[in-house]
């Protein structure tokens, strides 16, 4: 395989395993906090190990999310040095404030979290969760910045064959920031509901810290089912963006092929490719649907990919599929979330087993559904690396071999397959032991330990 | 003053502090296996770095940032030129923070851990160093700024004495924190460490500084043809004579410790004065290939938005870095592992 597919795997496989601990980091974080106000309040040993456990899920998380995405960081360089060189100017400097003004915030806190439970006041404790899950929002706020400036770039003049920064709001605040950056974290939001609610519906299956799991499920259920309703609409605002600015993305999106008046909206479909490198539909669709939503007219027209050469177009079945499997389950999860609530107000969620085993397999599912709208966000910008300005395949560092590529690839692969494994171990194993026994601790509070047998006075 | 040459200077200024602040960690984490006798002293060793690390860390993230930003070919041509050393790096830098965040949760593979934190501090603290030694050399570019080299033309024997030195000097480095921050045994196994490790870092510095003055006059020119250069010199022995004082007294660890920062400081000085007006000057390659400050800078209005960001949010994050410092200041005891 040549330097450039090489590069462009290893950059895919990185970011998306990455991608796996970011949404679980940001969506546990939202539970750290407000189950961290919760003792704050009440200051009972019950809240205090309820949040210690959402604490130790957390921070296994939040260790590989750090380590992973540092990889970022460096990859730009290593592998993308024309890339950096173009856009270095304008890119450059949301990476560097991501660091100082997101990274440190995470970093430092997340030390009072790990090792401050008895050196810091219980209210200097809250205060850290808030600040290291606000660190993680803007660290997602600004690498957003960075990834939406090359979808739509703004505010920069060329010069000399280098992307110059006219204005920084200009870019920082380019046309797609808004959508991308709450439908983001909205997702990854959702994804941490599922691993509460997942969590706690395997307590239920398993009759085990029961008081505990009723209190956290419908917590995140009902969360999760906001974030749900609200991810159409935030979704729908991110369409409209794209329809605009990145016509031939949507016209992947919707496999629309020719410029047409009224577009047909797809449910679901099938490709399969024409002669002429266009590809037809077969499925389930809904006449003039496209048409109507992004322009609330039936019959407004809709740019096809055919308008720009072959070169210039996405690889049209995987941005197609990616994007229609990421609505397919996020229907999915708001109806799942739906029934596990109203279960919850007939008060029978606990013997809906079914359902329980359902929000289990929401966890992957959810982690899943993310990474396919990372898919076609970004297969579909294809074959471009910034949008309309510099292709990807331009963007490579020119004198990295194959060889070099393919040893790193390998390192990754490894190291990245063992640090899985025992993430996951570990996971799953704080789950089983599950949030530490309250009785034994308020034990433990008052100094009464278990007297040894013969032991007296 | 430009604005690109502000940048030169907080870029060493951010990465010196990386030194300073992450050192001490990586140095740790390179004697972790050889000092501690135990469960309990390995835990003392990783409790007495445990809240610290990860923000000293993001200096790095953060000096990479702002070369990025500020310096787009220079970020271009390291990270892609040095491909495989950055990219060791990387997975040390990997491996050494999953270790320290999964080693307290999973007994079972605690033998793995305690490797990964070993070879993940190693292999950072050694190649940081070789890639400086690098830098301070220059390296064959072509019109681009691409390297050209090889991979192992980086491995020549002036960066690995470079690359070498600098391990030493964050191994004397981290026994000194770890002097400061244990008790009784360990304590005095780091303290001896901490001894036996700054004077072998003192003969490796003789060393280096005269293969720079033999080898690479350029740089050593610049250092002592300028008063700056000089001023660094006077720094950097300054604190050698300080840590020396230190190292004759029972209760020096902590200000052997800020000696070792003084020497840190004239060190990282001294090499930036000797490059600049160059990032990374040209070695057997035309000289307008080198990457001069004014070459290698991003626009000014870039420049300036990151200048606003910086001075607004440094001053932001050393507060609640010295709020956390006051925090878990003190002795670590065994038991501070266990959150």
């Amino acid at each position: 395989m040549d330097a450039l597919t090489l590069a462009r795997i290893q950059f895919a496989f990185t970011v998306g395993y990455h991608f796996i601990f970011v949404p679980i980091s940001i969506g546990v974080g939202m539970m750290v906090v407000l189950s961290e106000r919760r003792y704050y309040k009440s200051g009972i040993p019950a809240d205090r190990a309820a949040s210690n456990f959402w604490i130790k899920l957390f921070t296994a998380t939040f260790a590989i999310g750090v380590a992973t995405g540092i990889t970022m960081e460096f990859a730009f360089g290593t592998n993308w040095a024309n890339y950096s060189r173009f856009v270095g100017n304008i890119f450059g400097a949301p990476l560097a404030a991501e660091g100082l003004i997101a990274f440190f915030l995470e970093s430092t806190f997340l030390g009072i979290l790990l090792f401050g439970r008895k050196k810091v006041s219980k209210g200097f404790y809250y205060v850290s969760a808030w600040l290291v899950w606000i660190g993680s929002l803007l660290s997602a706020l600004w690498i957003l910045i960075a990834n939406s400036w090359m979808q739509t770039p703004a505010g920069y003049k060329i010069e000399n064959g280098k992307a110059i920064l006219t204005s920084f709001w200009g870019a920082a605040l380019n046309p797609s920031i808004g959508p991308r950056y709450f439908h983001t974290v909205a997702a990854a939001l959702l994804t941490g509901c599922f691993v509460v609610a997942g969590v706690c519906a395997y307590y239920m299956l398993k009759k085990k810290h029961l008081q505990f799991a009723r209190q956290a499920i419908i917590w995140a259920a009902s969360v999760g089912l906001i974030l749900a309703i609200a991810m159409p609409f935030l979704g729908h605002w991110g369409a409209l963006v794209v329809a605009e600015h990145q016509p031939v993305k949507m016209a992947a999106f919707e496999n629309v092929t020719d410029t047409e008046d009224g577009a047909t909206l797809w449910l679901v479909g099938w490709l399969t490719k024409e002669s002429d490198g266009t590809y037809d539909t077969h499925g389930i669709g809904i006449p003039n649907g496209l048409s109507l939503i992004l322009h609330l007219n039936p019959d407004a027209r809709v740019t096809g990919y055919t308008d720009v050469p072959l070169a210039d177009r996405p690889p049209i079945q995987a941005t197609f599929q990616s994007y229609h499997a990421m609505i397919a389950l996020g229907i999915f999860f708001g109806l799942v979330l739906l029934v596990t609530v109203l279960l919850h107000i007939l008060k029978r969620l606990e013997n809906a087993r079914w359902l329980l085993w359902v929000l289990i397999a929401c966890i992957p599912l959810s982690l899943l559904a993310i990474n396919l709208g990372w898919m076609a966000a970004e297969v579909g910008r294809q074959p471009w690396v910034v949008q309309g300005l510099m292709r990807t395949s331009d963007g490579v560092s020119p004198l990295v071999s194959s060889g070099q590529i393919w040893t790193t690839l390998g390192l990754f692969g490894l190291i990245y397959l063992v640090l899985f494994v025992a993430w996951l171990r570990i996971f799953v194993g704080i789950i089983k032991k599950g949030p530490e026994d309250t009785a034994e601790m308020l034990e433990a509070e008052k100094g009464i330990a278990p007297a040894p047998a013969g032991a007296g006075r | 003053m430009t604005l690109a040459n502000i940048w030169f200077f907080l870029v060493a200024v951010l990465l010196t502090v990386y030194v300073i602040l992450d050192g001490f960690d990586l140095g740790a984490g390179v004697l972790y296996p050889f000092i501690a006798k135990g469960e309990d002293e390995k835990g003392v060793i990783r409790a007495a770095i445990g809240p610290f690390w990860d923000g000293n860390e993001v200096w790095l993230l953060t000096g990479a940032g702002a070369i990025f930003a500020a310096f787009p070919m220079v970020y271009a041509m390291t990270f892609s030129g040095f491909y495989l050393a950055i990219m060791l790096v990387l997975f040390g830098l990997i491996i050494r923070a999953v270790s320290l965040a999964f080693r307290h949760r999973d007994g079972s593979w605690s033998a793995v851990w305690d490797g990964a934190f070993f070879l993940g501090s190693l292999v950072p603290a050694l190649l940081v160093g070789v890639a400086l030694g690098n830098v301070i050399r220059g390296v064959p570019m072509d019109a681009q700024g691409n390297y050209i080299g090889t991979f192992w033309q980086l491995l020549n024997p002036y960066s690995l004495l470079v690359g070498v030195t600098g391990l030493c000097l964050l191994v004397q480095h981290g026994a000194a924190w770890l002097s400061i921050k244990s008790e009784g045994e360990l304590h005095d196994r780091a303290w001896r460490y901490r001894k036996v490790s700054f004077w072998i870092c003192a003969v490796l510095a003789v060393a280096t500084s005269l293969a720079t003055i033999l080898t690479v006059s350029r740089a050593s020119d610049n250092v002592f043809g300028r008063p700056v250069g000089w001023l660094f010199v006077v720094v950097f022995l300054a604190g050698v004579l300080y840590t020396i004082w230190q190292l004759f007294k029972a209760d020096g660890a902590l200000r052997s410790f800020v000696g070792s920062a003084i020497i840190i400081i004239g060190l990282a000085g001294i090499a930036a004065v000797g490059n600049f007006p160059d990032m990374v000057p040209a070695r057997g390659t035309p000289a307008a290939t080198s990457l001069t400050v004014t070459r290698a800078a991003s626009g000014h209005l870039t420049l300036l938005v990151m200048l606003i960001l910086a001075i607004v949010f440094v001053p932001v994050v050393l507060i609640y870095t010295a709020l956390i410092y006051k925090t878990f200041w003190g002795k670590t005891k065994a038991g501070d592992a266990d959150y």
